[in-house]
């Protein structure tokens, strides 16, 4: 990470509200290339509402998107996919009785070259599953070996580990993870800790939403802390202890 | 975090237990994998099973007609099909055939229409209906159960409305509108227009499903809408698509019809829902949604129509047949839960 660099995504005083609740309150958000930023908060202090901004699943009612320092505005997720945003959602990650390769694939599958393609609109099922090998290959998900199986057969972690290679796949720019390993056990949740460290070594930046400060600490260069719909604070591993952290979450200290 | 050093790489132990091949299990995953197995073994077995009972079933004037007397049902099913998997249902399937049907014998009679423009009336109006179905489903987002009970009494009204109750018999009509009953033969078997037909929307629609992206869109719908929703499909479109896709299979189950009865019957289809959601159903496509083979609604079919035909060939009173039909529906279902269980 090297903040004198531009930030792959900027968010500047972004508000959101619902009714007369105060989602956000002018946030600011940075992301640096090759960075995992944690994003921490308690419940109400508008991680998911900061989330689904960056991820276009919310249109904020003020305030900016940069980029790569250049100005965007997402309407719908499709558009911030198509920048290069990829998002895994906490619970609805993957179609159960799909196959893995499908999961991949599913909402942007790769057609025949030529007229079978074109005209009869046949996909190419074989070349998507040679890609979806590679792409779990390149993640060294040992655990997935057939990518023809369906999804619902697969474990927790696994499950997760297909929504993490799909974002991988896909997203050029970054990669945001909400709650990834809230639903896990601890040595599913070690391998997609992994995971996020293999995106951070392909050099793909990483925002990563999560309730669990061990795993916060164990994989984040900077922490975001969200409170009260705004950020209360960014620190990082090295500068503040998990307790120190959860006191500037909860307002019982402020950033020093 | 320091678990992440101390636990060893190699696989749980439990994990491997789970993962081992019981019988069971293997049966399971292929039943999974291969929807359509299951009705193909049972309509295998209920073949020979008949013919043992009776030799004359086996006779091919008899397989034709069992195949001649599917064919209405199996095309219904076959739009029945794409619904179902995406976890709609739709009631007013018999009611949008006949309708069609209707449209087509009574402009290209009494209104003088060509006969080649009163069949595509007759599929507008499949399509027109699907539409209506669809935009309910939709865009005022009520159950489909409820849209098509609502339309299946509509349909079924306006069918008599317009028909003033009246049957067009094939002889009034134009060749072409009754084509569908006009047989040949195939080594000895003779086949109907209508079951080549019904052939083709099959072979059409399976094509669609398995190898283009709307058949992935309309699995991924049925299976977790919301997962769907976050992959960047449109589902409201794909869920319109489907019924008015399905609207259009209804209408060409309506040219079947004409050419199976000989006549456009307001009357005619009354059951025609219930008996294609049993097809489908038999045939291994889940109710809940994005789980089926199509080639299984047409193995559901044949089914109902083997029993139907095997159990009166044998001197059983019809009662039976009906019994039969629902212990089939209650076994076919039960296998479903089972596949859905997750893990066997």
């Amino acid at each position: 990470m090297n903040t004198t660099q531009t930030p792959v995504l900027q968010a500047r005083g972004l508000v959101k509200t619902f009714g007369r609740v105060v989602g956000l309150d002018g946030v600011d958000l940075d992301l640096y290339p090759g960075e995992v930023l944690a994003v921490i908060g308690d419940n109400g202090a508008g991680k998911s509402t900061l989330i689904k901004c960056l991820s276009g699943a919310l249109r904020p009612d003020r305030g900016e998107l940069l980029l790569d320092g250049r100005p965007v505005t997402f309407d719908r997720p499709q558009d911030a996919r198509a920048a290069g945003i990829e998002t895994v959602y906490q619970n609805l990650a993957v179609s159960p009785a799909l196959d893995i390769a499908s999961n991949l694939y599913l909402g942007r599958e790769r057609r025949w070259p030529g007229w079978q393609g074109s005209l009869l609109r046949r996909l190419d099922h074989r070349g998507m599953r040679e890609s979806a090998r590679q792409a779990v290959r390149d993640l060294g998900i040992t655990t997935l070996q057939d990518v023809t199986q369906p999804v619902e057969t697969l474990s927790g972690g696994q499950r997760q580990a297909v929504a993490v290679a799909r974002a991988a796949a896909f997203g050029s720019k970054m990669v945001i993870l909400d709650e990834p390993t809230a639903a896990l056990g601890v040595r599913e949740s070690n391998q997609v800790l992994q995971l996020v460290k293999d995106l951070r070594e392909r050099g793909l930046p990483v925002i990563l939403i999560s309730h669990n400060m061990p795993h916060v600490f164990e994989v984040a260069d900077r922490i975001h802390i969200q409170r009260l719909g705004r950020r209360a604070a960014v620190v990082t591993p090295e500068t503040h202890t998990p307790n120190e952290a959860v006191a500037i979450m909860t307002g019982a200290a402020t950033a020093a | 975090m320091t678990t992440a050093a101390t636990v060893p790489p190699e696989v749980d132990p439990a994990e491997e237990f789970l993962d081992r091949q019981t019988p069971g299990r293997r049966v399971h995953a292929l039943l999974r994998r291969y929807p359509a197995l299951s009705p193909a073994l049972v309509l295998v077995l209920s073949v020979v099973f008949f013919g043992i009972l009776n030799d004359r079933f086996l006779a091919p004037a008899n397989l034709s007609l069992v195949v001649q007397q599917v064919a209405v049902v199996g095309a219904l099913a076959a739009g029945q099909t794409l619904i179902i998997l995406t976890a709609g249902i739709d009631l007013s399937v018999g009611a949008v055939m006949v309708l069609s049907s209707m449209v087509s014998a009574q402009t290209a009679t009494a209104n003088g229409v060509p006969a080649a423009v009163a069949l595509l009336l007759g599929l507008l109006v499949g399509l027109g209906a699907g539409l209506v179905n669809g935009l309910l489903v939709t865009k005022v987002k009520l159950p489909p159960f409820i849209v098509t009970l609502g339309t299946l009494n509509i349909f079924v009204a306006l069918t008599l409305l317009y028909s003033k109750g009246a049957t067009v018999r094939g002889r009034e009509m134009p060749a072409l509108l009754t084509w569908t009953g006009t047989t040949f033969s195939v080594g000895g078997v003779r086949v109907t227009v209508g079951v080549l037909l019904m052939l083709a929307l099959y072979a059409v629609l399976a094509y669609v499903l398995s190898q283009t992206s709307w058949g992935r869109h309309v699995y991924a719908v049925g299976d977790d809408k919301d997962a769907a929703r976050l992959a960047g499909i449109a589902v409201s479109r794909v869920l319109l698509s489907v019924y008015v896709t399905a609207g259009a299979v209804f209408a060409v189950a309506g040219w079947i019809l004409i050419g199976r009865i000989n006549a456009a019957s307001p009357n005619a289809g009354a059951d025609a829902n219930l008996d294609s959601i049993t097809a489908v159903v038999i045939g291994g496509t889940s109710l809940f949604g994005g789980r089926g083979a199509i080639w299984g609604s047409l193995l559901g079919a044949l089914i109902v129509g083997v029993f139907r035909n095997g159990l009166s060939l044998a001197g059983f009173d019809v009662l039976y047949q009906t019994l039969t039909v629902g212990v089939l529906v209650i076994v076919a279902v039960s296998v479903d839960q089972w596949i859905r269980r997750g893990r066997g």
